[in-house]
C-alpha cells in the first residue's frame, strides 16, 4: 500500500493507457444483440474496475500481478543473497590445510565419540581436582554476576531514557556498545598483564560483557514502565530516588533477577573458556591442560561431561525463567 | 486500610533486603572460595586502566603490521559469515522438523532438542582441541568449531521463534489440506524468515567475537595474530589488533542494525 502510493509515477507508467475509461463508454453506449450485450458490459465492468486501479502493477501483457514484492521482501532477498554470496566466497577461499579431508572428518568424529563415550581419569588430576576446578569456575561466573549486577544496576538507571537525560542515557549506552565490542577474552588477558595473574583478572575481565549485558537488559526493562506512575509520583513532589525505589524497582525485580540469572549461565561459559587461555584456574585451565598438553580425550570427556551437567541444568532453568517473567504476550 | 498497606510496604522492603542479603552471602561466599580481594580489586581497575592506556596504544611502528592484521581480519570475518550461514541453514531445517507446530513429532523433537543443547553447551575449548587433533592449524578448523557452536545456539533460537510465530497459519493451511512441503514453504518460511535473518546477523557478530578466542586456541584468524603479539610483549600492535576487532565489531552492528530495520 505505502509502496504504491510512495511511487505512483511507476505504477501509472504500468497502466495500459489512458483511454480505458473512454472504452467503457463507447461499450454502454452500442446496443446490441443480448449476449454480445452482456458480453460487452462485462467488458465495460472490466475496464471500468481497471479504471478504479490506475496505480495497480500490471504485466508486459496488461494483466494485474498478483504478487508483488514490496521493498521489504527485495530487502530479504537481497540480504539473503549477500550473505550467500559471501558465505560461498568464504568457502571456496579458505585454506583447508593439508589434511586428507574425510580421513580427517572421520578422524574427529571417532573423537568425538571417544569423547563421549569413554569418558575417565588417567592419573594427571583426581576427581577431586576437577569437582574443586568446577566450583572454582561456578564461583568466578557467582562473583562476575553479582558485582556486575550491582554495578549495572546503578547505571542502567541513568541509561534508561525515561529517568534519565538524553544525553547521559547516550553517553552510557556509546561506552557499553565498546565495552561490548572488545572480546571478553581479551579483557581478560589485557587485566591479566595489566594487574596479574588471579582470579581478580578474571573476575575483572569478565564483568565488562557482563556489565553491558545487564545494563542493556535492565534499562530497556526500566523503559517500559509505565510513563503515568512516574508522572504521578513525580508531581507529588518525589524525588528521583524515591521515584526509582517506588515505582521502577519493585515492578521490575523479578525480571531484573531473571535477566541476572540468565547473564550467570553465559558467564558460567565464559569463566570456563577463559579459565583455558587466560591462566584464570577452574575447570577451564584443567581442559586446557589435558587437551593441550596431556593430550588425552578420555579426561576431555570427564570434564566436558561435569561442564555439560552444570550448563544443561544452568539453561533449564533460565529459559523456565525467561518464559515466565520476561516475555510478555 | 492502613495496617493492610503497610504490611503491603513491609513485605516488599523485606523481599527487598533479602535479595540484597542473598548477594552480598553469594559474593562473600564465592570471593572467599577463589580467594578474591574485593579491596584490592577495586583499587586495581584504575591502576589497570592506567597501565592499559599507557601499554596498549598502537605505537607508529605497530602500523607497519596492518597489512597482516588486516588480511587475517578479513579472513576472521568471512569465516564467521560462513560459520554462522551455514550453520543457519541447517539449524532452520533442524528446527522445523523439531518445531512443536510444524514438527514430525515425537522422539524427533525431544532428539532435536536435545543434540541442540549439547552441541551449545559442549564448551568450546574442547570443540577447539577435538577440531585440532585431526584438521590441524587451518581456517577451516576455526570455521568448523564456530560451526558447531553457532549450530546448537541457532537451533535453540529458532525453535522457539517458529513456533512462537507460524502457529495459527500452519493450522490453516492445514485445515485447507495442504501438504508437508507446502507448509512449511508458505507458512514458516515466510512467517520466520525476518527473525531468520536478524538471529544470523547477531551471529556473525558474535562469531567475530569469539573467533577471537577459538583463533587463539586453535592458531587461526586474527586471535592467532593476537596471541602472537601479546605472548612476544609486543603490547603496541596487540592493541593495534583490538582497536582493528572493535572497528570490525561496531562497523558489523551498524550494518546489521541497517539490515533489520529495513526487514522488520
Amino acid at each position: 500500500m505505502t509502496n504504491r502510493e510512495k511511487n505512483p509515477a511507476l505504477a501509472g507508467a504500468a497502466t495500459p493507457g489512458a483511454s480505458a475509461p473512454e472504452t467503457a463508454a463507447a461499450g454502454t453506449a452500442t446496443p446490441g444483440a443480448a449476449v454480445t450485450e452482456a458480453a460487452a458490459a462485462c467488458v465495460s465492468a472490466l475496464s471500468e474496475h481497471a479504471a478504479d486501479l490506475p496505480f495497480a502493477r500490471r504485466t508486459r501483457t496488461g494483466k494485474i500481478k498478483t504478487r508483488v514484492m514490496g521493498k521489504q521482501n527485495a530487502a530479504v532477498a537481497l540480504t539473503l543473497g549477500i550473505l550467500a554470496g559471501l558465505t560461498v566466497f568464504s568457502l571456496v577461499t579458505m585454506n583447508y590445510g593439508k589434511v586428507a579431508f574425510f580421513t580427517a572428518f572421520g578422524q574427529a568424529a571417532e573423537d568425538f565419540l571417544m569423547m563421549m563415550l569413554q569418558p575417565g581419569l588417567a592419573g594427571h588430576f583426581t576427581l577431586a581436582d576437577v569437582v574443586t576446578g568446577l566450583f572454582v569456575s561456578i564461583a568466578l561466573a557467582v562473583l562476575t554476576t553479582f558485582i556486575g549486577a550491582v554495578i549495572a544496576f546503578v547505571l542502567s538507571l541513568f541509561a534508561a531514557v525515561n529517568l534519565s537525560n538524553r544525553m547521559l542515557s547516550n553517553a552510557i549506552k556509546a561506552l557499553m556498545s565498546f565495552f561490548r565490542a572488545v572480546p571478553t577474552i581479551l579483557w581478560v588477558l589485557v587485566f591479566t598483564v595489566a594487574i596479574g595473574l588471579g582470579p581478580e583478572a578474571a573476575v575483572i575481565g569478565l564483568l565488562f560483557h557482563s556489565v553491558a549485558y545487564l545494563v542493556k537488559a535492565y534499562s530497556e526493562s526500566f523503559e517500559e514502565v509505565d510513563p503515568g506512575v512516574l508522572e504521578a509520583l513525580r508531581s507529588c513532589g518525589a524525588s528521583w530516588w524515591q521515584t526509582v525505589f517506588a515505582a521502577v524497582v519493585p515492578v521490575k525485580t523479578s525480571e531484573m533477577l531473571s535477566w541476572t540469572f540468565i547473564r550467570f549461565e553465559i558467564n558460567f561459559v565464559n569463566a570456563v573458556a577463559v579459565g583455558a587461555v587466560a591462566g584464570a584456574g577452574g575447570i577451564g585451565y584443567q581442559l586446557f591442560l589435558a587437551g593441550s598438553f596431556y593430550y588425552n580425550i578420555h579426561e576431555v570427556g570427564l570434564i566436558v561431561y561435569l561442564c555439560l551437567a552444570v550448563a544443561v541444568v544452568l539453561e533449564v532453568a533460565a529459559t523456565k525463567l525467561r518464559k515466565r517473567y520476561i516475555v510478555h504476550s | 486500610m492502613e495496617a493492610v498497606g503497610g504490611q503491603f510496604f513491609r513485605r516488599r522492603s523485606l523481599s527487598i533486603v533479602a535479595v540484597f542479603l542473598v548477594f552480598v552471602i553469594a559474593n562473600a561466599l564465592a570471593g572467599g572460595y577463589v580467594g578474591f580481594d574485593f579491596v584490592a580489586s577495586i583499587a586495581d581497575i584504575p591502576a589497570g586502566i592506567a597501565w592499559m592506556a599507557s601499554n596498549f596504544v598502537p605505537s607508529v611502528e605497530s602500523f607497519e603490521k596492518i597489512g597482516q592484521i588486516l588480511s587475517s581480519l578479513g579472513s576472521t570475518v568471512l569465516v564467521s559469515i560462513a560459520a554462522s550461514c551455514t550453520a543457519a541453514a541447517l539449524a532452520f531445517a533442524f528446527a522445523v522438523l523439531g518445531s512443536r507446530s510444524v514438527g514430525i513429532g515425537g522422539p524427533v523433537s525431544v532428539a532435536v532438542r536435545a543434540i541442540a543443547s549439547l552441541f551449545r553447551n559442549i564448551p568450546v575449548v574442547a570443540w577447539a582441541f577435538i577440531l585440532l587433533f585431526s584438521f590441524k592449524q587451518s581456517e577451516f578448523t576455526g570455521f568448523f568449531a564456530l560451526f558447531l557452536t553457532s549450530f546448537g545456539y541457532l537451533t535453540r533460537c529458532y525453535l522457539e521463534s517458529i513456533d512462537e510465530v507460524s502457529g495459527g497459519s500452519v493450522e490453516a493451511l492445514r485445515a485447507t489440506g495442504a501438504g508437508y512441503f507446502p507448509i512449511v514453504a508458505q507458512a514458516v518460511v515466510p512467517m520466520s524468515i525476518t527473525s531468520v535473518i536478524s538471529w544470523v546477523l547477531y551471529m556473525i557478530e558474535t562469531n567475530i567475537r569469539d573467533a577471537t578466542l577459538i583463533g587463539i586456541l586453535t592458531g587461526t584468524g586474527i586471535g592467532f595474530v593476537f596471541d602472537l603479539y601479546y605472548k612476544s610483549f609486543r603490547y603496541d600492535i596487540a592493541g593495534l589488533v583490538i582497536v582493528m576487532i572493535v572497528i570490525a565489531v561496531i562497523v558489523c552492528e551498524a550494518v546489521s542494525n541497517y539490515v533489520r530495520r529495513q526487514i522488520i
